[in-house]
């Protein structure tokens, strides 16, 4: 399976996200999800992005990212020395028929629910982005009325961070 | 002392070692101009017709020198016209710093007159920019931009300045002029394989493009050449990088490249390409390209490394440091097969060259090398005057040929012309088309008010020549809108804007024109008058191989 997940360490100013960005847009790279947000220091912002795309897409994606001035360091992702999780808030319609399949569904992938209606029941689930994309591909069975979720946050495990690794 | 921003600005600009400096002004940049009347004797600006003639004026002065070229306009329209400029530089990697004003900082995004969001535009043309927040950043930003600008891979930067920031102060304090980033050369690991790889060689290749001439490195190349017995070619931005008249130079590579030297491209077995980025109009077909060859990749920007070839090494560093450390590991080669078979291509070339007498072409720029200096710059326009050029001039010195590779900017060379010229007060050389030069001729009037000793050989053909040679090759001879049958004077049109002119359909009137032109103080335009119907071979079409080359059409001459 291709894909992979890369952090990087931005400084923490305006525009920043948009440099990022817009570099993906301009060379075409196809990005599953972005996140964002400030880091342990308010000088530093963390984006985590993961792609579908091929080992050369992501050597040329990290390199593109080291010409960036406001990039400082950069950090693969590998799913074996990592954690890795995203938040899921799902939205299904609350029918007699299916409310007991729903929940139990819910209570089997640790879905929470955080609201409840007459017409529809928010759950609330964070896990890996497969067990995620399980969840929903079961909920698709049921009437789902909308769906959000955040992409993945990663970190490495161990003491290692991202401001220690090598810019090269 | 305490200065205002506009103060700082310009001192910061003059601390960093700027001589001149090119633009435009206008009501958000108003301070600017003002401090620029307070220090002119130490700092000279130069007022253009356009804002896009400033830009490629000091993109024009960079290349000529290596330095930062430095373009100052307005907000909204002045900010918007020096984008084809600072694309233009950007797509060669040439170190600019563009400075506008801008609304003041409270008026910042809400459709002000004149407000357009700059860094925003720029955003995917220059390697950074900023919109200055307060005047206290306003210096070290600025010296920042220089910093930035010449490090590494060179290329443009933007400095955005709202109003209020030109008319506040602060304390300012000199500071000496930034050094470039130290250069580094590849990993010794790195250049260990690659020249285990270019030992095994037996027809090696050296191929270098425009970071050759950044990294200054052309006696390490010669040296590379010489131990390993090997012909020299290189890109369009490699021009002038090494002598033209240097006898392992088989000249430049790609669509329109020499034949002898994309040939002994093709057969090579190991190519060694140095500052270049294989871009398509070098390689064609890439699934066909240098399909025998071990590619060995140096480059100071990684990112080239594997973008467009996969080199079988790659080697991310300053080209001539690290050729320092690949030298002493190669051995002294000498195969007389390889330089026989060099040899043989370059008899081929000879015979496929355009011989004819007359008004052709090549017969112009031949011409006009004899009047060239050592030293002389030449910048072009784009098409097929540039292709022209680009085959038949000699250089002897780097930084000489002045043209827009990447970007292609038709209405370039103009402004680069006048840049080149200001930066090496040599006379200098444009040559251009009648179709770029329409694009930009409004910059003669800053040639005339500076009094520049400009030669401008035009090569009229009434015609956009290299849109109508695709035409002719590869649309039927359908010449959609590329026939252009203006009723212009070229030579009035000179002396209109208080230049000399002259038209040449001969020969013998070409050679009378130009040593007229080179012995003149001014300006001056000599309009020569070629056939429409002429080619720019050879020509490897568009995603082809080397197995399509066209190097001869039947050709009219009048």
């Amino acid at each position: 399976m291709t894909g992979f997940t890369v952090a990087v360490l931005v400084h923490n100013r305006f525009g920043v996200l948009n440099r990022v960005t817009s570099m993906f847009r301009r060379r075409r790279f196809n990005i599953k999800c972005l996140t964002v947000s400030e880091t342990e220091s308010a000088a530093y912002s963390r984006i985590t992005v993961s792609s579908d795309g091929s080992g050369a897409e992501k050597r040329q994606l990290i390199d593109q990212l080291y010409k960036l001035p406001d990039v400082v360091s950069i950090k693969e992702l590998h799913e074996e020395d990592s954690v890795s999780c995203e938040l899921l808030l799902i939205k299904v319609a609350n029918e007699q028929e299916t409310r007991r399949d729903v929940q139990d569904a819910a209570q089997a992938y640790g879905a929470k629910t955080v609201d409840y209606t007459r017409e529809s029941i928010v759950m609330q689930m964070t896990g890996a982005t497969r067990q995620i994309d399980a969840f929903i591909d079961l909920m698709r069975d049921y009437t789902i009325l909308e769906i959000c979720r955040t992409g993945i946050v990663s970190l490495e495990r161990g003491e290692t961070t991202i401001r220690k690794s090598e810019i090269y | 002392m305490r200065l205002s921003g506009a103060d700082i600005l310009v001192r910061t600009l003059i601390e960093q070692g700027c001589d001149v400096v090119f633009g435009y002004p206008g009501g958000q940049i108003i301070n600017v101009y003002d401090s620029l009347h307070k220090y002119r004797n130490e700092l000279k600006h130069v007022l253009t017709a356009h804002e896009q003639g400033a830009a490629h004026a000091a993109d024009g002065y960079a290349r000529a020198t290596g330095k930062v070229g430095v373009v100052i306009a307005t907000s909204g329209p002045g900010a918007t016209n020096l984008v084809t400029g600072i694309a233009t530089a950007y797509l060669d990697s040439v170190p600019l710093v563009a400075i506008t004003g801008n609304v003041p900082t409270g008026q910042l995004g809400t459709d002000s007159f004149q407000e357009i969001d700059i860094t925003g535009i720029t955003l995917p043309i220059t390697k950074h920019n900023y919109v200055i927040g307060s005047v206290e950043e306003l210096a070290d930003t600025v010296r920042e931009a220089f910093r930035l600008a010449v490090s590494g891979r060179p290329g443009p930067v933007l400095v955005d300045i709202p109003k209020d920031i030109q008319i506040a102060s602060c304390e300012y304090v000199p500071q000496t002029p930034i050094q470039r980033e130290e250069r580094f050369p590849a990993k010794e690991k790195r250049i260990l394989q690659a020249a285990e790889c270019i030992n095994a060689s037996r027809r090696p290749f050296l191929y270098f493009g425009g970071g050759l001439i950044n990294s200054d490195a052309e006696a390490e190349l010669l040296a590379l050449a010489e131990k390993l017995d090997a012909p020299i070619g290189c890109s369009l931005m490699g021009i002038s990088g090494v002598d033209s008249d240097h006898p392992r130079f088989l000249g430049m590579q790609g669509m329109h490249g020499h034949y002898a030297s994309s040939m002994a491209m093709h057969h090579a077995d190991c190519i060694l390409s140095l500052g270049v980025r294989f871009n398509d109009r070098v390689t064609g077909n890439r699934a066909k390209f240098a399909t025998n060859a071990k590619i060995i990749h140096i480059d100071v920007d990684g990112a080239e490394l594997a973008k467009n070839i996969e080199p079988a090494h790659a080697l991310r560093g300053d080209v001539k440091l690290t050729l320092q450390q690949l030298l002493p590991l190669l051995n002294q080669k000498d195969d007389p097969e390889w330089r026989q078979t060099v040899a043989r291509l370059r008899e081929e070339e000879q015979q496929t060259l355009d011989h004819r007498d007359g008004m052709t072409p090549r017969n112009a720029m031949l011409a006009l090398n004899r009047y060239l200096g050592e030293n002389t710059p030449v910048a072009t326009d784009v098409g097929q005057h540039q292709m022209w050029a680009a085959q038949n001039l000699r250089f002897h010195r780097p930084r000489r040929f002045i043209s827009s590779g990447g970007l292609g900017t038709m209405g370039f060379g103009m402004g680069a012309a006048i840049g080149a010229q200001m930066a090496t007060g040599e006379r200098t050389v444009l040559v251009t088309g009648d179709g770029s030069f329409g694009m930009c001729l409004n910059e003669l009037a800053t040639a005339v008010s500076q009094r520049l000793p400009l030669v401008i050989l035009l090569l009229n053909n009434g015609v956009l020549g290299m849109v109508r040679q695709w035409q002719t090759l590869f649309f039927d001879k359908h010449y959609s809108n590329t026939i252009l049958d203006r009723k212009t004077d070229f030579v009035l049109l000179a002396r209109a804007f208080g230049a000399e002119g002259r038209r040449a359909e001969t020969p013998e009137q070409l050679d009378e024109a130009l040593r007229e032109a080179f012995a003149s103080d001014g300006p001056f335009l000599v309009e020569c008058m070629i056939d429409k119907d002429e080619f720019v071979l050879p020509m490897l079409p568009p995603g082809g191989s080397m197995d399509d080359i066209i190097v001869q059409i039947e050709r009219t001459v009048k």
